[in-house]
């Protein structure tokens, strides 16, 4: 078995016949959380979207535990273990949030005790389990969405600015739920994100796009400084 | 005793418009709730139910197991169809009902060329009662706990199983449900051929009652459009509603003025509703909702 769990060789994708990403490389070993920061536009969510299989690649690999899954449907891509949490959070509006998580089963079947593991991670979620996901807060939702994934065990979990629109407490709650599930089950996580504590908080490593490409990577060292990493984060 | 049976009489015909209204849009609407398509072939899905039906009862076989495999062999069409034509054709509305108007004429000329003008009927099944000076049809009765039955199993369906919440959360958001590793195309498929089997359901079940010819899916096709223009695109905050009403209304024009006021009665209660709550029932009561 190999120790790199995701792996894409010059992939390219875009919108018709825009290209939107134009080469990508990245390599994320097993347990890490990755950041992809950069400028609005340059192809972050397009990356994640990718990733998961909702845009298609036009050229280019992408490698899940080395095997090929460019050619995989986004359903299929999911139930080899990837979660994804798109910006905007999307959950179901019209489910209630035990319904929302019930829909992330379809990922993996549910481990014993996994319910009550996400109430542990976020009471809330617990508090509101009949409610319609669509009366939830901004940060309850992100909190539902990512719960949703978690519920059938992916290997690998894609956070799409999990920050964006959401209060700092949450914000950092939901950093150390990742954290702590990473320490405790060697989830792997890839994020996009443009909040500096959250990729301090959470990130072994980081990526920084511009223009369709991975243009340089930051280290672990280079991360603890924080103006290295705001300067980075407006490359 | 004159009131009760008066009354009775009154609540029969409303009951039996209400089962009738129910059954036959009940299939269109999670079609057209669920998946947005417009199925103008319908009719001809219930018109698949009412041969298997008739067929299959002057066979041999009871009623009951009759009906259900007309419901089952219009569901497996449906699916079918669903692959081979409808699949190709989301997010293109106006495209889905030319082609389903196609089929349903492909399906009528050719069933008209197949099995000639008309199929031999079996007769209505069980018999009748009296009540003061009416006399009811214990096979209307049936229609109406079944039609209530219907709608019961339908809510169950959507809200208790896995299939409920892969459906709806199919339905609400495409591409997340895709992400979260649901097989969409197959959830598509599923919902259409339930919708085609709910026509085959309604199909089977008044084959008794009518005459069986190519074209009968029109009687139910235009009902049955009525009453989910009423009742809007969700099912039982809009379908099961609307039936109620429209049921009264038919039932009381039709005792009062006539089969023909019945109709007309449908007709100028569709265009009211649409003028003032353009999605229908249904859309009118979520948005109250919030």
């Amino acid at each position: 078995m190999t120790d790199t769990i995701l792996k894409t060789a010059k992939l390219e994708t875009g919108y018709d016949s825009k290209p939107v990403l134009q080469g990508v490389d990245i390599e994320v070993k097993r347990s890490e959380i990755v950041a992809v920061i950069g400028r609005n536009g340059v192809g972050k969510s397009t990356l994640m979207k990718s990733l998961i299989g909702l845009l298609p690649c036009k050229r280019g690999e992408l490698l899940l535990e080395g095997e090929p899954i460019t050619k995989l449907s986004a359903h299929r891509r999911a139930r080899r273990g990837i979660g994804y949490v798109p910006q905007g959070r999307d959950v179901f509006p019209r489910m209630t949030v035990m319904e929302n998580l019930r829909a992330g089963e379809s990922l993996g079947a549910p481990s014993p005790g996994i319910y009550e593991r996400m109430f542990e991670f976020f009471p809330i979620l617990e508090e509101r389990r009949n409610q319609r996901a669509g009366t939830l807060s901004g940060g309850q939702q992100q909190q539902l969405s990512i719960a949703r994934v978690l519920i059938g065990s992916p290997k690998l979990v894609l956070l799409d600015e999990p920050s964006e629109g959401i209060q700092p407490s949450i914000v950092q709650e939901i950093a150390r739920t990742m954290v702590r599930l990473n320490r405790e089950s060697g989830l792997t996580v890839i994020f996009v994100e443009q909040n500096i504590d959250m990729i301090r908080a959470m990130a072994h490593r980081c990526y920084v796009m511009d223009k369709g490409r991975i243009v340089t990577e930051l280290t672990p060292e280079m991360l603890e400084d924080r103006d290295t990493v705001r300067r980075y984060l407006s490359v | 005793m004159a009131f009760l049976s008066e009354l009775f009489a009154f609540l029969y015909q409303a009951g039996d418009a209400f089962a009738f209204l129910v059954l036959a849009a009940c299939g269109l609407a999670i079609v057209f709730g669920m998946m947005g398509v417009i199925n103008l072939a319908h009719g001809e899905f219930i018109l698949c139910g009412a041969y298997v039906c008739a067929t299959a009862t002057r066979l041999g076989m009871p009623l009951p197991l009759s009906v259900l495999l007309g419901a089952l062999v219009a569901g497996i069409v449906g699916m079918i169809l669903e692959r081979l034509v409808i699949r190709h054709l989301y997010h293109r509305p106006l495209d889905t009902i030319v082609a389903t108007w196609g089929i349903s004429m492909i399906a009528t000329q050719g069933t008209l060329i197949v099995l000639g003008s008309t199929l031999p009927g079996t007769g209505t099944p069980l018999g009748s009662f009296t009540l003061g000076d009416y006399s009811f049809s214990q096979y209307r009765l049936v229609l109406i706990g079944t039609a209530l039955a219907t709608l019961v199993g339908l809510y169950l369906l959507f809200t208790r199983t896995r299939f409920g919440i892969l459906a709806r959360a199919t339905i609400q958001m495409p591409h997340m449900a895709q992400a979260l590793g649901i097989n969409t195309g197959l959830v598509y498929s599923l919902t259409f051929g339930l919708g085609a089997g709910l026509a085959g359901l309604a199909g089977g079940l008044y084959a008794p009652t009518m005459t069986l010819v190519p074209t009968m899916g029109s009687a139910f096709l235009v009902e049955a459009f009525v009453t989910v223009v009423v009742g809007g695109a969700d099912i039982f905050l809009g379908t099961a509603p609307a039936a109620a009403i429209l049921g009264v209304i038919k039932a009381a024009l039709t005792s009062w003025y006539g089969q023909l006021a019945g109709q007309i009665g449908l007709l100028l209660t569709a265009i009211v509703v649409i003028r003032v709550m353009p999605r229908g029932l249904s859309g009118w009561l979520l948005r109250e909702r919030g």
